[in-house]
């Protein structure tokens, strides 16, 4: 159908010649989708860096890569932070940058011991801005118990950055007898969170959106180090710890799902969803299940020391809230499903790009 | 279409010579355009879309509702009368009471609704 | 949330189903008019648990879908102006115009940013008086109250670099053109009950009388889902075909009165293209002559984009519930959210990417196809 506005109304509907166009398939640029954390990202990672730098190690594509060296195996991880605003209820960019990396390396099982930092500026940031970023960073590092160990700082001409970008990478040691991926889970797997989902995400996105609540939403940022200690001290045996950050939960349990061939399990009303948390997305019309989390795990555990693990996380701060939300199956391999609180299912899908704020 | 939310109205203001409110979304608080519902009145509930409330929600209505939906599992047996729903519409409290050993989720919720 | 979380009962649930297993004799189909019902629907899996004789055709009513990708492509070059700030809705961004989309002219370096509400385009306006602020003016009769006395408002307060691309579109006139389809299914209506809200009952009789189908005002949450489909079940058993309110709480048989007095002066009745669909008669709204200085076509000359819809996605026939979107050839294969064919794929509330996400796991072909992806 063609110039349609000018074709005389039709008093019925030609049904043979109701069509629709065919869209965009191939962005010759870089969108924010592509730094979503959802499928564009892999997309990003697997059509382009994976083939250009090739290689063993990067293949296993988890939060750090574990590599042997000198008789150790080392965990070893990079991570850029580019937020807005830098400073957010709960933490700042500071923060992010030392729990993120921190994070990445314990969901290998490693304790971080250094972190190296780069900072680039903008030209015309405040000093009293860098200040603040890098004492929140420092103060991060000693939380945590890791030392910046090497750092870089560059600076880009006014309106070529957004004030402040960080980039740190961390190593530590992976104990023996630890092996965290997805390619170890299988059907029977019990899935714990750490905690409640989506705050930090809600938390960055009241100050965008000018929300307000009635009770302070703070960012969960935190270090999982010790988290992981405490869960490892129960059985070295776990067998994949993922960070849900961008994505959320959906992406973290999608990403294991095809890693490891399995179908995932979730108990929709098992989740637990803060009511500010599912509010603010109730209002945007967002899935907390795609809101970025910065301090919370999900574990897959083998069913006999799934209690235990529960147990020991729930002894630690960080983890108190955490609860089983669903397990790995032999159905639908690859694939999350929820069970809604209704009882009908439906697909969990990794997330497309960013999150935006729908009507409808 | 038309991702609209429940609200309950915190405080109005007049700003730009336009009615605002503070409205509340269960613990999260947002700027609410009320030039649509000039007499919407702190404390009342309204259906908010893109910033504007449209509409003032009828806790009667909802509480009605809510009524007939507890009352559907013993009242099956009469279906094909339009009774109980003329009933609930009209306000009328329901004739007959829920066996006690029945669903007492839908019952506690019937109740809570009737107290709130 | 009060108002909703009593409405997601799953006992009460059980106890609708129930009622409506006991009510049904025979097969009915019911489309439900608005996307957000669809994507409730699909969110909750309230499809599968109603019995097999009550099937949901997924109707047009997601704004984001049906918006004429000529409008989209007048969308685009409009934001691609280096003097212009393109707000809209965080839906439309994804949606496809010819060649690329509002991500795409962002990524170009356009300034596109999404806003929760028209007000804060006008405030973006009011903080940037030297560049033009644009607000794209989508969506159903829900959504063009607040657009409406945005423009109203830039006009009253003399806000001169603020102007809308408007292209709204109006539900009683597409139920009259999906009835009027010789080839149509439809049995009963489950009509959108934020529309309703704004526009009150007083356009439905009629077309329930001419149709002799059951339109049934309903709300979003899964009870309020269910009890519409109860109470459009129960009229058709009955031989009825009614206007009926089964969303109370928020629906009012006149609308918002003032709501609709500003309708009428900011905007005026006009023909609108569907994407996917076609020109439906009187079927839009536009802004009014009184507003025309606000009015983004003009402003930027855009009137003469024309653009033709290419024949490849066969969307028309599932807005109009004659295809299921996992019929198609394309869906799941050529055809997903990432790569979209259509508008249906597009946004979450699209018939076809609402399947794709929530029902991929019940659809053994669409699986099978995945597993070897012709892409």
């Amino acid at each position: 159908m063609s110039d349609t506005t000018d074709l005389p109304a039709p008093t019925t509907l030609d049904i043979e010649a109701w069509t629709c166009p065919a869209p965009v398939r191939d962005r010759p640029r870089v969108v924010m989708g592509h730094g979503g954390g959802g499928a564009l990202s892999a997309e990003l990672v697997q059509q382009i860096f994976a083939p250009a730098y090739g290689g063993d190690v990067l293949a296993q594509m988890g939060d750090a890569a574990v590599l042997a060296l000198g008789g150790a195996r080392l965990a070893f991880s990079t991570d850029s932070y580019v937020v807005r605003p830098l400073f957010f209820p709960g933490g700042s960019i500071g923060d992010l940058a030392v729990n993120g990396t921190v994070n990445d390396l314990a969901m290998r099982g490693a304790r971080a011991a250094y972190l190296s930092c780069g900072f680039i500026l903008e030209e015309g940031v405040e000093l009293d801005t860098v200040t603040r970023v890098a004492q929140a960073l420092g103060a991060a590092a000693r939380t945590a118990g890791v030392e910046v160990a090497t750092g870089d700082t560059k600076v880009v001409e006014a309106g070529h950055g957004d004030g402040v970008f960080v980039n740190t990478a961390g190593i530590g040691l992976v104990p023996a007898g630890v092996d965290l991926r997805p390619q170890r889970v299988v059907p029977g797997d019990v899935v714990i969170v750490s905690g409640a989902i989506g705050v930090h995400g809600v938390a960055i996105m009241s100050v965008r959106e000018g929300l307000e609540f009635g009770v302070e939403i703070k960012s969960d940022c935190a270090a999982l180090g010790g988290l992981v200690d405490a869960m490892l001290a129960v059985t070295p045996d776990l067998h994949v710890l993922r960070d849900p950050t961008r994505g959320g939960l959906a992406a973290a349990l999608n990403e294991i799902a095809a890693a490891s061939g399995t179908g995932v399990v979730v108990r929709e009303r098992a989740v637990p969803v803060p009511s500010a948390v599912a509010n603010a997305c109730a209002i945007l019309g967002l899935d907390p299940m795609y809101i970025a989390n910065e301090g919370k795990l999900v574990a897959f555990v083998p069913r006999q020391h799934a209690d235990a693990v529960l147990e020991a996380m729930r002894a630690h701060p960080l983890g108190a809230d955490s609860v089983i939300i669903g397990e790995a199956v032999e159905d639908h391999p690859g694939m999350v499903v929820a069970r809604t609180g209704l009882g009908g299912t439906r697909v969990v899908d990794l997330p497309m790009g960013e999150q935006l704020p729908r009507i409808c | 279409m038309c991702l609209a939310v429940p609200g309950r109205v915190l405080d109005i203001e007049e700003r730009d010579g336009t009615r605002m409110a503070t409205v509340d979304f269960g613990g999260v608080v947002k700027e609410v355009c009320l030039e649509y519902l000039p007499d919407l009145r702190v404390g009342e509930y309204a259906i908010v879309h893109v910033g504007f409330a449209l509409q003032r929600l009828d806790e009667e209505s909802a509480r009605q509702t809510l009524e007939l939906f507890a009352e559907l599992g013993m009242l099956q047996e009469e279906f094909g009368d339009a009774w109980e729903m003329a009933a609930a519409e009209a306000g009328v409290e329901p004739v007959t009471e829920a066996p006690a050993d029945e669903t007492p989720v839908a019952e506690v919720l019937a109740e809570e609704v009737r107290n709130r | 949330m009060k108002y909703i979380d009593e409405f997601q009962d799953p006992e009460l649930a059980r106890r609708l189903l129930d009622d409506i297993r006991a009510t049904v004799t025979r097969p009915w189909a019911l489309m439900e008019v608005c996307g957000g019902q669809t994507h409730s629907i699909i969110r909750h899996g309230i499809d599968q648990l109603l019995p097999d004789e009550v099937e949901l055709i997924h109707g047009p009513g997601c704004p984001v879908c049906v918006t004429p990708l000529e409008v989209i492509d007048k969308a685009l070059e409009i934001a691609s102006r280096p003097e212009v700030i393109f707000c809209s809705f965080g839906d439309m961004l994804r949606v496809p115009g010819t060649g690329r989309d509002l991500f795409q002219v962002r990524g170009e370096g356009g300034d596109v940013r999404v806003v929760y509400s028209p007000l804060d385009a006008l405030r973006i306006a009011q903080r940037n008086p030297d560049r033009e602020v644009v607000f794209f003016g989508i969506g159903f009769e829900t959504t063009a109250p607040p657009n409406a006395m945005t423009v109203h408002q830039a006009r009253k307060l003399g806000i001169g670099n603020f102007s809308m691309l408007v292209s709204h579109v109006r539900v009683p006139p597409a139920i009259e053109a999906i009835m009027s389809s010789p080839s149509c299914r439809v049995q009963g209506f489950l009509a959108a009950g934020h529309v309703c809200s704004v526009m009150g009952v007083g356009e439905y009789p009629e077309l329930a009388e001419r149709f002799r189908v059951p339109i049934v005002v309903t709300g979003f949450e899964p009870l309020d889902i269910l009890e519409g489909v109860r109470r459009a079940v129960r009229q058709l058993e009955r031989g009825e075909h009614t206007v009926d309110n089964a969303y109370a709480r928020a629906v009012r048989p006149e609308g918002n009165p003032a709501a609709r007095a500003m309708l009428e002066d900011v905007f005026e009745v006009t023909d609108r293209a569907w994407r996917g669909i076609g020109v439906i008669p009187d079927s839009g709204w536009r802004l009014s002559s009184k507003y025309r200085d606000h009015d983004a076509e003009h402003r930027f000359a855009v009137g003469g984009i024309r653009t033709v819809e290419p024949a490849e996605c066969r969307s028309g026939e599932v807005l109009q519930g004659l295809l299921k979107p996992h019929e198609c050839e394309a869906f799941g294969t050529l055809c997903t959210p990432r790569t979209p064919l259509g508008a249906t794929m597009v946004s979450s509330e699209g018939a076809c990417a609402a399947y794709y996400l929530y029902r991929r796991l019940d659809l053994p072909a669409a699986k099978a196809r995945e597993a070897s992806p012709v892409v």
